[in-house]
């Protein structure tokens, strides 16, 4: 494999093996500290992204490796008219392995097809993030210990967020999965990935429109924020935006082991108040994010440690 | 004295060798003709535009002139799923090939989506894939967004 560009690039086999390799580094982080020496991620962010960015380059530098590259278009040479195509070329020039973050979705395609060294995409606007699916089953499998037979509820934006449509494919794969979906009628699922719910015979699903009457049943509550970039219409994104808010008073209706990620920033769509909870594990997940990306690196670097 | 219907009769001549599109939608006829180049031939070419048909009610026709080797046909089943194609040889129909939808297609329609990167990086090819075959689906190679004719 050179580039990743969809979390379904990778086999169920695959994925698994990195998520194995992820939590090797977890144990024994000094065993990867030098993987890396000598090599370097360019990091070409046309848009800012602080978490995304930092944790690949948190990855690249636990890992022994150094990092270049821009954080907002501004400061590349896409303002004097540079391709995607062109950029790409040159960076290949400088660097090992590139994560490269886009407004325009399929720009990191365009640079994989270009590109002489791995490409990894890191989100390229509303389409895909596929290092934040690896995030999210990387969070879910190390705290839950499975896929398969959970009960998986989604909550708020499930038209436009990407995280939510990554993830959900990626979760097609396993088992007997429930999938229990929350959102403003506005908000619902597009009819492209209910057609491919609905192409998998044991995969159940529903929507509903209330948080507080589905808590009890799930193991795995993934809230997304409503994003006013998704949204061409001012006034839709004002009137939507605060629809759900998770808080003490909901929490108590969860079970003990209710899991609850977040794709991050948050804006109030969770409360602090439930920060210290046990079953809040959102900062935990984006450590998640930097041991999987570490392992992504190696094997897009074909780098073993043993 | 030349009778006045005879006259106005719109006819279209016999072709000893070349194809015919036919059922094709009405009103669609002139976009099949721009999209297969039909617009740059020096051979006989003839569009009938609302023609009678009894299984459409109203159909559209292109009669061409001269070898259909030159022409990719399968893009004809992408734009318009109901036409069919006659080839003529001695001024019979010696076959009615079956249309199937291209598994991609490259250039003839341009990815609708604000945000994909072929909105703004003009020298990329627009490159479509055929996702659902039953349906005659088509996505865009970059962003996956698809492909819906605007009518």
């Amino acid at each position: 494999m050179k580039n990743v560009m969809s979390p379904l690039d990778f086999s169920v086999e695959e994925l698994e093996a990195l998520m194995d390799k992820a939590t090797d580094i977890m144990a024994h982080p000094q065993k990867y500290a030098h993987a890396c020496d000598g090599k370097i991620l360019a990091t070409l962010f046309y848009e800012p992204s602080t978490r995304t960015r930092l944790s690949f380059e948190a990855a690249m530098l636990r890992l022994g490796g150094k990092t270049l590259g821009f954080h907002s278009a501004d400061s590349s040479s896409a303002t004097k008219g540079e391709t995607v195509a062109d950029t790409i070329r040159v960076i290949s020039s400088f660097a090992d392995i590139c994560a490269m973050r886009h407004p325009k979705e399929g720009a990191p395609m365009v640079a994989a097809e270009k590109s002489s060294i791995p490409v990894i995409n890191a989100g390229d606007g509303g389409h895909q993030h596929p290092t934040q699916t690896l995030t999210d089953l990387m969070t879910i499998h190390s705290l839950k210990g499975h896929f398969d037979n959970l009960t998986i509820g989604m909550c708020g934006d499930l038209k436009f967020g990407r995280t939510v449509h990554s993830l959900i494919e990626a979760l097609l794969r396993y088992s007997n999965i429930h999938f229990v979906f929350i959102s403003p009628k506005e908000l619902m699922l597009p009819g492209y990935i209910k057609d491919k719910l609905d192409s998998h015979p044991d995969i159940q699903y529903e929507e509903v429109t209330t948080l507080e009457e589905v808590l009890p049943k799930l193991d795995v509550l993934y809230m997304t924020r409503v994003q006013r970039e998704r949204f061409f219409n001012e006034e839709d994104y004002v009137r939507l935006k605060d629809f759900y808010i998770l808080d003490k008073k909901k929490m108590a209706l969860a079970g003990p082991d209710m899991l609850v990620l977040h794709p991050l920033p948050r804006v109030n769509e969770i409360s602090t108040e439930i920060d210290d909870d046990p079953r809040a594990v959102f900062f935990k997940q984006v450590k998640f994010g930097m041991y999987i990306r570490m392992a992504l690196i190696l094997k897009l670097l074909d780098i073993n440690v043993d | 004295m030349t009778n006045k219907r005879e006259e106005y009769k719109l006819n279209v001549g016999k072709i000893e060798e070349g194809f015919v599109i036919d059922h094709i939608q009405p009103g669609k006829g002139m976009d099949l003709y721009y999209y297969l180049g039909l617009d740059k031939l020096s051979s006989c070419v003839a569009i009938i535009q609302n023609a009678f048909s009894r299984k459409m009610g109203k159909k559209d026709m292109i009669k061409v002139e001269g070898p259909l080797q030159q022409f990719d046909l399968d893009i004809i089943a992408f734009l318009d799923h109901t036409a069919t194609i006659d080839i003529i040889k001695d001024g019979e129909i010696i076959d009615k090939p079956k249309l199937e939808f291209p598994q991609e297609i490259v250039n003839v329609i341009k990815c609708r989506n604000p945000r994909c990167i072929t909105s703004t990086e003009h020298q990329l090819d627009n490159i479509f894939y055929l996702t659902d075959p039953k349906n005659g689906t088509y996505r865009c190679k970059y962003c996956e967004t698809k492909w819906t004719p605007i009518n």
